[in-house]
């Protein structure tokens, strides 16, 4: 690790509150190895920041060009109830099963 | 209530979600309907599936136009959707599309009748379009929920207040003429029994001249406007017994517990929610034309204020019967189509508000689904006001006409239902009716006014109802006085 003396923009805190957001149970010897590694995604994209962007304006979407795609409210042929619930971990004929939620 | 005169005002905001009611639902081409067997209207777009895109229903869009239009918003010009980020087994794929920075409308503003006949603006702060979730069903008994999906991707139009609502009764007014509005849009059932209308409001008190809110307390399981109410006055009073004991509102979510009638705390979960929005980048940005805005606020129907006024002004009715007249657009529309026929504002008003509910309520149906035409009311009101039939006679004809769907004209020939308006056809029946009651027409001749009464009554019996009742009363004074 070379560059010791940057300042993180991923504190260890940073990937404990990520990890559980997305529900992921991390050890915590890997939260060091994590956290390099995010910082070094968010470190490479923070080069965007000396990128001059006075007068040019914001962009929502990468397709710049590509606007208004609508369906018209027609009825498609859904799944079958069978199809649906095929890759389900966990179902019975009708419904998606899951561990009980109150 | 009590709080009116205390040393604390109530501040309250609300969140309505409206379920549109479109063929499909929002991005997929699945039917979005109520009531269907458990994941039977699902495809790859809404369960999530990999691989997969959502496209917007261009239908969705323009109703949720028609709405903001409706409550004064602004209708935004560059529109995007967004991921709302969160982790629950109704929600496919772990996040919702919905509209964060870039929503439909913004800054509308609907005017609240109050209980004194002024009224309010209330804020509207902004409405937004998002996909529905689907259905989780519990069973005490099993270790485990099912999930039902049909109902993930049913379009939903949220419509968020300011924080204008001073009072409960104001939050029940509010959502009485949001209701109204919408329902007169045609673009939702407005159901809150089956979910296609659904509430959650939040409530916080502060000292009277005070400028900042105090902590709010959001209310949710609110099924009904007059849970709303209830669960408001109930956050109202509790609220203020805190406070004026010195204690601190917690901000929270509670629930309200319709049978007990109280709120509870839910459970806070720890730390607030980060949703982590971002521009969705399966949905490119919509660019809404000031042409298509226009295009849409022109084709808005008369909205139920306006409508009100116009009835006042053109057919002269009294506020009690426009309010009847106007509550559904359909009965609106037939009161004026029947109208146009017979010209005759306050008997149709009558005949809709009396026989045509009467038989509505009996059939539970609509106007649509009754089969009474317009023509046909006008037909009928036109033979009785003109002295063809009685009255009696004609409510009669109604009713044959709504089971048989038989022209009103032919119901009256086939069952003689047509009123003796002939005078030398009565002629022998008053005759007779004055010889047999003797009595009674020496009383009305010693002037004993009431005997008239009875008298037509005898002449209605004798001709089996189908004397014109007011010429019989007019043939009957003129023979009795003239002696
Ligand atoms: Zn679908």
């Amino acid at each position: 690790m070379g560059n010791k003396t940057k300042k993180k923009i991923i504190t260890a805190e940073d990937v404990r509150y990520v990890a559980k957001l997305s529900r992921l149970s991390l050890d915590e010897d890997k939260i060091g190895k994590f956290q390099e590694q995010l910082d070094g995604i968010l470190g490479y994209i923070a080069q965007l920041d000396e990128v001059n962007t006075d007068g040019v304006l914001p962009t929502t979407h990468v397709l710049s060009s590509m606007k208004n795609v609508f369906r018209e409210d027609e009825l498609r042929e859904s799944l079958t109830t069978e199809a649906a619930l095929k890759n389900a971990p966990e179902a019975d004929e009708h419904f998606f099963k899951v561990p009980k939620i109150i | 209530m009590n709080t009116k005169k205390s040393k604390y005002e109530t501040v309250v905001g609300l969140e309505v979600h409206v379920q549109l009611s479109t063929k499909t639902k929002i991005f997929c081409g699945c039917a979005n309907g109520f009531g269907a067997d458990p994941n039977t209207q699902v495809c790859p777009v809404c369960l999530g599936q990999p691989g997969s895109l959502p496209v917007l229903n261009r239908t969705a869009f323009e109703s949720s136009i028609k709405v903001a239009l409706a409550i004064n918003c602004d209708v935004q010009e560059i529109v995007k959707f967004d991921r709302k980020n969160y982790y629950y087994p109704d929600l496919p794929k772990n996040y919702q599309i919905s509209q964060f920075d870039m929503p439909i409308a913004y800054d509308g503003h609907l005017t609240v009748p109050g209980e004194d006949g002024s009224s309010r603006d209330i804020g509207i702060t902004r409405a937004h379009l998002e996909e529905d979730a689907g259905k989780l069903i519990h069973d005490e008994k099993k270790p485990f929920s099912y999930v039902d999906l049909n109902r993930t991707g049913t379009p939903l139009l949220e419509i968020v207040s300011e924080p204008d609502i001073q009072s409960p009764g104001e939050a029940y007014q509010y959502l009485v003429i949001l209701k109204h509005i919408i329902k007169y849009l045609d673009v939702s059932d407005c159901n809150m029994e089956e979910g296609s209308l659904r509430c959650d409001a939040n409530i916080s008190l502060r000292k009277r001249g005070d400028k900042e809110l105090g902590s709010k307390v959001e209310i949710k399981n609110l099924n009904s406007f007059k849970a709303v109410r209830d669960a408001l006055l109930y956050e109202e009073e509790r609220q203020e017994d805190i406070l004026s004991e010195g204690g601190r509102i917690e901000q929270e979510t509670r629930l309200w517990d319709e049978k007990r009638g109280i709120t509870s705390s839910m459970r806070s979960k720890e730390g607030a929610q980060d949703y982590r929005y971002f521009p969705d980048p399966d949905l490119v940005p919509f660019e809404v034309r000031s042409g298509l805005v226009e295009t849409i606020r022109e084709n808005l129907p008369e909205l139920p204020v306006k409508k009100i006024e116009r009835f006042a002004e053109q057919y002269k009715l009294d506020k009690k019967d426009i309010e009847v007249l106007v509550s559904e657009r359909p009965i609106a529309d037939f009161f004026e189509k029947v109208n146009t026929e017979c010209n005759n504002p306050k008997v149709v008003s009558n005949w809709i508000q009396g026989e045509v509910m009467m038989h509505l309520k009996d059939k539970a149906t609509n106007i649509e689904g009754l089969g009474l035409s317009a023509k046909a009311l006008a037909v009928i009101i036109k033979l009785a006001s003109g002295g063809t039939i009685s009255g009696l006679a004609a409510k009669d004809v109604l009713n044959t006409h709504i089971d048989t769907g038989d022209d009103p004209e032919v119901i009256i020939k086939e069952q003689g239902l047509e009123q003796v308006s002939d005078e030398g056809e009565l002629d022998v029946i008053v005759n007779k009716v004055i010889e047999v009651n003797e009595k009674s027409a020496n009383d009305y001749r010693n002037g004993k006014v009431n005997a008239l009464g009875f008298l037509v009554g005898q002449v209605m019996r004798e001709s089996r109802g189908k004397a014109n009742p007011k010429l019989a009363g007019d043939m009957l004074k003129k023979k009795l006085e003239r002696k």
